[in-house]
């Protein structure tokens, strides 16, 4: 019968431990996976409703509601992925590596979400789905970057290595998005003749503002309930052989 | 000056799912040699690359001269010898060429003492041939003879008389006799016994 | 063969019975990394046919421009900086999988790790023989195929420096996957996907310094920023490669 791996580390004594980690995160969602639902029903109603049309787009800068979070969303999760993954690295915790394991996909998927409401965007303001907006851009190379993660972690049998390969990636990454960011600026304000080709916020009275920052709280509140669902099953998954995981999972 | 030793506690170390080095404790003490023994898989090179820092336990320590090496891991280093189961020779170089790299970034080395230290292996005449043109036991006699000239305390062998005749593992258990007569070292790894007992020799057993 | 030889005591003397308690230093790190990188130039002339691969790789992708669009030099001329800096990031691609991949197989990174040097140094010296031998020859080619592509030849000079910078930039930078990809085996595209959004910014200025080059303007701003990020990957990717390294090694 195989053991279970040591559990005490470093002074994050109880945060390394997977069982407690486990359990702690299933107790934790509904605190965070409620108010999310509540906020981004708030908000949407706030956006989509309530809101009155803007004075330049009219109906079509709606899209924001959803496109504003999910871009803004895709930074700060591969902002913590990065974070978690030099926790990781640094302190030698596995948990830590687990996190960032489950922050990509979610990171990921915000970031297609960004790519596509704002090619949806595009559509009614420019007339066609892609223009080269240096935000958008941006926002494409950072999926090119989550994808890098995920496939470097995919090239790797053993997951200790997985996770510290990828963990250094996921730092370097985070280090090249402002340079990258700034990169495309530049080279965008070089071409781009001076007229309204940017996906430009229009201006905020409260009414508009509000169900916004709503949407954003909403999102973040439920990237962590998210986070916390897929930590428990990804600690499940590199725990497999240890026996308080076959007690969880039953006979 | 005080022989450092080499000590090491409560090793533990996970590969993947496996649990491969158990509690592994030892101590060396100065013109000793640890022949660690076991089958395929036991562990064996797992435990070799954890003395020298490559790889990390998951618990206990590696203590040289009474200090986790942990702490000053380049130091360590510069007190080791570490021989693995491929010699670093690189294939575009003559054997004289790779050990004139090899040692000369760790110390000086005269002309004279690499001459004789090749001599010792038998390489005299084909040290200056590239190594791509040399077989598995003279790439293996070069690498041993370079292990000899680095003059260091402590030496790990992953497999030291792996393709080697028995004339040449003779050589092998005669360098680390050498070596333990120098108040040195060693832990070396072996799939089966020297030709020959050398004094100052315990062994553990790694079990699978 | 010399069974009975002089022990290695006798030949050195006391000196060395005495360095084997106290296991001395040696030579230090800046004079390491110098043997490393004449060791690696050394190594690379003795197998010149692999240096080749990666320029005529460049000249073969800007060859393909004026097949695929059109042989009329006005209009190569303006796609010219695009062409030209794309084959060069996909031909240092290219010679990125030779960076590392001898020094894995053999052992010798291993060596490196625990030779009691600064594996960062180490790794500087190995990446920087790796431009000499890849980007600087990149540089002296790029010429040819840039008047190929109708480019003037006052640009040429402003060409090179950027290629020469910006290829140094590409050797760091990649240097860093190149090592988090050691050790998987059907690697195939994953080191194209992890270089490639990482030199986004050394392709954006070097094919904006070369565009003014041609159409001459002020090409040091753009110059001026390859060089920072030169400087920058030069402090910081040894140091991550090295850090990837030692991970391939655990």
């Amino acid at each position: 019968m195989a053991t279970a791996r040591p559990l005490n580390w470093t002074w994050f004594h109880r945060l390394g431990s997977p069982p407690y980690i486990y359990e702690l995160a299933a107790r934790l969602a509904p605190w965070f996976g409620w108010p999310a639902a509540l906020a981004i029903v708030g908000g949407l109603w706030g956006g989509l409703v309530l809101a009155p049309p803007d004075y330049q787009q009219g109906d079509g800068f709606r899209i924001i509601y959803v496109h504003a979070p999910s871009a803004w969303m895709s930074l700060m999760v591969y902002t913590t992925m990065a974070v978690a993954a030099a926790t990781g690295l640094i302190w030698r915790m596995k948990i830590a590596h687990a996190v960032a394991a489950s922050c990509a996909p979610i990171g990921a998927s915000f970031t297609l979400a960004a790519l596509v409401t704002g090619a949806l965007w595009g559509q009614p303001m420019w007339g066609t789905y892609w223009e080269w907006d240096p935000r958008l851009t941006s926002e494409l190379i950072l999926f090119f970057l989550y994808l890098g993660y995920l496939g470097l972690r995919a090239g790797f049998d053993d997951t200790q290595r997985a996770d510290r390969a990828s963990g250094l990636l996921a730092v370097v990454g985070v280090v090249n998005v402002p340079i990258i960011h700034y990169s495309v600026t530049w080279w965008n304000s070089l071409h781009q003749a001076p007229s309204v080709m940017r996906l430009a916020k229009p201006t905020m009275p409260p009414s508009m503002l509000v169900p916004l920052l709503l949407m954003l709280l909403g999102f973040t509140l439920f990237f962590v309930a998210i986070l916390l669902v897929r930590l428990r099953a990804e600690v499940l998954n590199r725990e497999r052989s240890a026996s308080w995981v076959r007690e969880v999972l039953g006979p | 000056m005080r022989e450092p030793t080499l000590e090491v506690e409560n090793l533990h170390l996970w590969r993947g799912d496996r649990h491969v080095l158990r509690g592994v404790r030892f101590a060396l003490a100065p013109g000793e040699c640890l022949q660690v023994r076991g089958a395929n898989g036991a562990g064996k090179t797992s435990l070799l690359r954890t003395l020298c820092g490559l790889m990390y336990p998951e618990e206990g320590r590696v203590l040289f001269d009474g200090k986790d090496v942990r702490v000053d891991l380049r130091t360590f280093h510069s007190k080791l010898a570490y021989l693995g189961h491929e010699p670093a020779l690189k294939a575009d170089l003559t054997a004289r060429e790779n050990l004139l790299y090899w040692i000369g970034i760790r110390r000086r080395l005269s002309g004279a003492a690499l001459d004789a230290a090749l001599g010792r292996v038998g390489a005299e005449g084909w040290c200056d041939r590239l190594v791509r043109t040399l077989s598995a036991g003279q790439r293996r006699r070069v690498a041993l003879a370079g292990i000899a000239l680095l003059v260091v305390p402590l030496w790990l062998l992953d497999e030291p008389t792996a393709h080697l005749d028995t004339q040449g593992q003779e050589l092998v258990a005669t360098l680390i006799a050498e070596q333990l007569a120098r108040g040195g070292m060693v832990v070396t790894a072996l799939h089966h016994e020297l030709p020959r007992v050398v004094d100052n020799t315990r062994r553990l057993e790694l079990a699978p | 063969m010399n069974m009975r030889g002089p022990a290695l005591g006798e030949l050195a003397g006391a000196a060395v019975a005495a360095e084997v308690s106290s296991g001395g230093r040696g030579a230090p790190a800046l004079e390491a990394a110098q043997l490393t990188l004449r060791r690696d130039l050394t190594l690379a002339f003795r197998k010149r046919s692999q240096l080749v691969q990666p320029l005529a790789f460049f000249v073969m992708v800007t060859l393909l421009f004026p097949l695929a669009i059109s042989p009329e030099l006005s209009r190569l001329r303006e796609v010219a900086p695009g062409v030209l800096w794309v084959a060069a990031l996909l031909a240092s691609l290219l010679a990125l999988e030779f960076l590392f991949r001898d020094d894995a197989h053999d052992g010798t990174l291993e060596q490196y790790a625990l030779s009691g040097h600064s594996l960062t140094w180490l790794l500087g010296a190995k990446i920087t023989a790796h431009w000499l031998l890849t980007g600087l020859p990149l540089a002296m080619i790029a010429p040819l195929s840039a008047l190929s592509l109708g480019v003037p030849l006052g640009a040429v000079p402003g060409i090179v420096a950027s290629i020469v910078v910006g290829t140094l930039a590409l050797s760091l930078i990649g240097s860093i996957s190149a090592a988090l990809t050691l050790g998987i085996k059907r690697s195939g595209a994953l080191l194209p996907l992890l270089t490639l959004p990482l030199s986004l910014p050394v392709l954006i200025f070097g094919a904006r310094a070369t565009e003014l080059a041609i159409r001459g303007g002020p090409l040091l701003p753009p110059l001026e920023l390859l060089a920072a990020l030169a400087v920058l990957a030069v402090t910081l990717a040894p140091l991550a490669a090295a850090t990837a390294v030692r991970i391939s090694l655990e």
